[in-house]
């Protein structure tokens, strides 16, 4: 549906350039703006066409250090209020920054909707029509291409298993409401809630993987570990040399473990690269060691590399110990040489997933860039351009469920009347289905009729 | 051979629930009004339950009457029995249901037609529409009457064509062993109006001397009883009522239904109709609920002067002995004696996409339709059509805009809106989860919403209108005033509130939060409310609901005003969609079928995606242009 609020994007492209920028436009565009931004003056008491130098503060968190360009209406390219937030070009701060203007209500823009909007105010020539008309159809098509995308995904089928639970219940409120005498809602509250309490925890549980937990927005804590000269800080250059640019260097709290952010098919990973792990009288050395096992208890992720031309020993049985619990990929290295330890061999004491590897020409990399993409994204993340975006839009689709979730709960505990739920469970139902792209109303009178006997 | 007869200004085809409101509207709007009935008998007929109201189906008769329409107030002098649906629910949902003499209540509307000035009344067959040039001229009966007209409003409702059909019986005749209108079909195809064909049912009547009361549970009306209509004096309604009754089927009724399914029509293929869903037969439910051990019946007087019963819940069309058979495993139904058998009827209607929100065909102008025949069902949902299809019919004619209702003003506009742009495959009827912003959209406020627009078109006199406008004001200055009184934790409110088992105060709150309060309401806390003015009920009532649901009111007045945006973008109706680029075909093909007024309606037709909207939106500003350069 057609609409007029305030709406935000990465404006930029989603690469790793130099700068990048956040565009707002929309009746609000200055205000939210200004909600998140720490500079000498507040942007809504600045003259148009000017720009600010601040920062962007969220969560009592300094995010970056912007340059903010402030365009009133009419003189801008949607000729309504727009706000372009000029940041550093990592992904993870434009990201960042995007989501904290999405967290004051600021709504995703949908693909080409600058241009349309642009084109609706008049700002645009007539001539340009037919193109912009191409815009939005080769653009809409390419959204619904990305939809379906992802429809086959794990998310979405669990998004839709919420769906279809919410849905039965609206349903069951509903026909009660219309067919009084038949159906009756007495002690239906007392059941709700903890059904509304397990989705809702769910998508929370959604959300603090996708936004609120370390992974996309602080990067995957990835500790590599395993025996000295196992070929640990070869991986890491090997991982660091390829193409991808690596986006800080952060110094380790001491000198034996060094954190450094790669990206990684569009994920960051934070390497923490430990300290050779064995049984040593040093101790300078029993410090890191100390110091790699705290790494280990920490991680998201262990890259555990084992030596295939040595045989196991005392210290690896010893690792295999302590990892067994965690997520764990084991990268058998040098398995181009003449292999004394197999895959077997380690099996026999460690059931974790076993990737053969070189650490030298790099044989095996693939495998594990894949493996590491799907253990966290379900496989999901395919695109750079686009993920960055779409994520947006799940997490603010997701976060409105939540909070209708949370409205439904309030309003049993405040012990309002059923109709009351409906209209809250309604709207989680439609967040969820902006996710997956499906309607609305012929779900329900369809899921009432077959699910509930009612008429005269 | 065919003769003029008379001229008039508007002709309306059938005397039923909506035909009886449309000629109604137009007659009081002084036009010369000819009101065609198959008999002068079956005016306002209730074929089916016998009840007027229900859950939303009480809004609607509700809102009819703020419009200005008859049935609250046909209602209200015919009623034999009075229920508030839902009380325990929010107020939104509240909905009122009167159990009607039947009779009484055709009888009732036949005089108040016969007393309105301008209105004809004739028993005749209509069998014919006279177009031309796209525009209807007249009507003609199966004797060969013409009759001139302006503008016509069809509201033949289940009698064209029609068959009713239990076991292999069938009936060539309309409900109640009426004549069919077996003719005007053909020529309605004949003008290019694309036909349907619909089917619903009835359960039987039985005499109340062979029921066995004593084995059901007796249910009563309310102890004290709201009228339908806002100009009803509440005290001259609180009548005796009688009594109806709750029983239940039981596995030997499912027994004998399953032996014989194959004797029945529907499932032996000879209905071709497609019945409604929500109103199944009991073999539908024994099929489709099976395991269901029992299934919940009615049984309702049909009226203070005939010992039939209603057998709500048991509707049917098995043969006539599995009927008895049947019927006679409940309890309290043992030794029934069946007055009028159950059974389905078959009849032609029309795909309402074929008509604009005003209700008038977008290829033929002046002709209008209203109810059943629109494909959908219930006396209330036929009412509300007929009204605003004479009202609009009555517009056209003097040349003043016609009325469309939108799904935030009213239940009326969701009907209209469904039926006439969405994909309609069984009889339609009204349910409180179809009205999105239901919680504005209440059986109690229906006047404050409606009768300004009721007074616009001349359908609600001066004086009711001023009181509404009044009644606005002393809602508002009273919210107001209760937002501002403070309340503070002294002994008198602590008392009061623990006699009510509400939490004590700490410190002081405003009066609006108390009634906020689900064990509190406007009413109980008069006593610590010293300068409370002395108000209307329908106002304090008002006040009442207001405050206490103040939160979820206002998130659904956002989106309305979201709503609104798109309802306001307008859609020229000369516009050919052929000249926009872009459009995918199903959606092409779909908006040059519906031709939809505006961008909200637009967007709701099954089969035209969003990026179809963008692509409309972004042709009508360039059209825009082209016309203003």
């Amino acid at each position: 549906m057609y609409r007029t609020d305030t709406i935000c994007a990465i404006a930029s492209g989603m690469t790793n350039a130099g700068i990048g920028i956040i565009r707002i436009s929309g009746e609000d565009a200055i205000q939210k703006a200004d909600q998140i931004f720490r500079g000498k003056t507040s942007l809504t008491d600045v003259p148009s066409h000017t720009i600010q130098y601040g920062h962007i503060v969220f969560e009592n968190q300094v995010i970056d250090e912007v340059m903010v360009l402030v365009m009133k209406a009419p003189r801008t390219y949607t000729t309504e209020d727009t706000i372009e937030i000029d940041c550093h070009g990592g992904m993870i701060v434009m990201q960042q920054i995007l989501k904290a203007v999405i967290a004051q209500g600021v709504r995703p823009a949908e693909p080409g909707e600058f241009t349309k909007r642009a084109f609706l105010n008049g700002r645009i020539d007539l001539s340009q029509a037919e193109s912009v008309m191409d815009v939005i159809d080769s653009e809409s098509s390419y959204a619904l291409h990305n939809s379906m995308n992802q429809l086959q995904g794990l998310f979405s089928s669990q998004i839709k298993e919420m769906r279809e639970a919410i849905l039965y219940e609206i349903a069951y409120i509903e026909s009660a409401l219309d067919d009084p005498e038949h159906i009756s809602l007495d002690g239906y509250k007392e059941q709700l809630l903890p059904k509304m309490d397990h989705i809702a925890k769910k998508i929370r549980h959604l959300l603090d993987t996708k936004d609120h937990g370390s992974l996309l927005k602080n990067g995957i804590r990835t500790a590599i570990i395993g025996k000295p000269n196992a070929g640990k800080s070869s991986l890491l250059n090997i991982l660091a040399r390829k193409d991808r640019a690596i986006v800080t260097d952060i110094a380790g709290t001491t000198r034996d473990t060094l954190e450094e952010q790669i990206m990684l098919q569009g994920i960051a990973l934070n390497i923490i690269d430990t300290a050779g792990i064995r049984e040593t009288s040093d101790v300078v050395e029993q410090i890191g060691v100390q110091k790699a096992y705290d790494s280990i208890s920490s991680a998201d992720l262990i890259l555990y590399v084992v030596d295939a031309s040595t045989a196991l020993d005392e210290n690896d049985l010893k690792i295999m110990d302590t990892i067994s619990n965690q997520n764990v990929i084991v990268l058998l290295n040098k398995s181009d040489l003449e292999c004394i330890t197999s895959e077997d061999d380690i099996r026999e004491h460690l059931d974790q997933t076993i990737i053969p590897f070189s650490a030298k020409n790099g044989n095996g990399l693939d495998v594990l860039e894949d493996l590491i993409a799907q253990r966290f994204f379900s496989g999901e993340i395919s695109d750079h351009n686009e993920i960055f975006l779409t994520n947006a839009r799940h997490i603010a689709a997701l976060s409105n469920a939540y909070d209708s979730l949370l409205h439904v709960m309030d309003s049993i505990s405040m012990e309002m009347p059923e109709d009351f739920l409906s209209i809250d469970l309604m709207d989680a139902y439609e967040s969820l289905g902006l996710i997956i792209g499906a309607s609305v109303e012929e779900d329900l009178v369809n899921e009432i009729f077959s699910k509930f006997c009612t008429g005269k | 051979m065919s003769f003029v007869e008379e001229t008039y200004d508007v002709v309306v085809v059938g005397a039923g629930h909506a035909g009886c409101e449309a000629a109604l509207a137009c007659a009081r709007l002084g036009l010369e009004t000819i009101l065609f009935t198959i008999s002068m008998d079956s005016v306002a007929m209730m074929p089916c339950n016998p009840n007027i109201g229900g859950s939303s189906k009480g809004h609607l008769v509700r809102e009819i009457d703020a419009l200005g329409g008859q049935m609250g107030i046909n209602i209200d002098h015919t009623f034999i029995q009075s229920k508030m649906l839902n009380k325990s629910k929010g107020p939104a949902v509240h909905s009122l249901r009167a159990q009607a003499d039947k009779a009484a209540y055709s009888m009732e509307m036949r005089s108040t037609l016969q007393h309105t000035e301008h209105l004809t009344l004739r028993q005749a067959e209509v069998a014919e529409i006279v177009v031309e040039d796209q525009k209807i001229t007249g009507v003609k009966t199966y004797s060969g009457a013409l009759y001139h007209c302006k503008a016509c409003v069809l509201c033949t409702g289940t009698y064209l064509r029609a068959r009713c059909l239990y076991g292999d019986v069938i009936e060539h005749t309309g409900p109640n062993g009426l004549k069919a209108a077996n003719h005007l079909t053909d020529s309605l195809i004949a003008n290019g109006i694309e036909m349907y064909r619909f089917k619903t049912g009835t359960p039987a009547r039985i005499d109340s001397r062979s029921i066995d009361y004593s084995k059901m549970e007796e249910q009563f009306g309310d102890e004290r009883i709201v009228p339908f209509s806002f100009t009803t004096n509440p005290e001259e309604v609180q009548i005796d009522q009688v009594s109806c009754y709750l029983t239940y089927t039981n596995e030997k009724t499912h027994e004998i239904i399953r032996a014989n399914l194959d004797r029945s029509p529907m499932y032996s293929g000879v209905i071709e109709g497609t019945g409604p869903r929500y109103c199944p037969s009991i073999e539908d439910k024994v099929v489709k609920f099976a395991d269901k051990d029992r299934h919940q019946l009615f049984v309702e007087p049909e009226g203070l002067h005939t010992n039939e019963m209603y057998i709500g819940g048991m509707s049917s069309s098995l043969p006539e002995d599995v009927q008895y058979a049947m019927y006679r495993t409940v309890p309290g139904l043992e030794h029934a004696k069946i007055v009028r058998n159950a059974y389905a009827i078959e009849y032609d209607c029309i795909n309402a996409n074929q008509l604009y929100a005003t209700l008038e065909f977008k290829q033929i102008k002046g002709l209008f339709s209203g109810g059943q025949f629109n494909g959908s069902s219930g006396y209330e949902e036929a009412a509300c059509q007929g009204l605003i299809a004479g009202i609009n019919a009555a517009m056209e004619i003097l040349g003043r805009e016609q009325i469309v209702l939108d799904r935030s003003q009213s239940y009326i506009g969701v009907l209209i809106d469904d039926l006439v742009t969405k994909e309609n495959h069984e009889p339609y009827r009204m349910m409180t989860s179809r009205a999105e912003y239901r919680l504005l959209l209440r059986q109690d406020n229906a006047d404050l919403r409606l009768t300004p627009i009721g007074h616009e078109i001349g359908l609600i006199s001066d004086e009711r209108y001023q009181w509404v406008l009044e009644k606005q004001r002393l809602i508002e200055e009273e919210i107001k005033r209760v937002h501002g009184v403070r309340i503070g934790a002294n002994e008198k409110v602590q008392q009061l509130l623990a006699s009510f088992d509400s939490i004590p105060l700490n410190c002081g709150v405003s009066l609006a939060d108390l009634i906020r309060r689900p064990e509190l309401n406007y009413d109980c806390l008069a006593p610590i409310d010293p300068d409370r003015p002395e108000l209307h009920p329908e106002v304090t009532e008002q006040v009442n609901i207001n405050i206490k649901y103040e939160g979820y009111i206002t998130r659904q007045q956002k989106q309305v005003a979201n709503f609104k945006k798109t309802e306001n973008k307008k859609i020229p109706v000369d516009l050919d969609y052929d000249e926009v680029p872009s459009l995918r075909i199903e959606a092409r093909q779909k908006l040059k079928a519906l031709r939809p007024l505006n961008i909200g309606q637009a967007s709701r037709i099954s089969g035209v995606s969003p990026a179809d909207i963008s692509v409309l939106l972004v042709y009508l500003e360039s059209y825009q242009y082209r016309k203003n350069h």
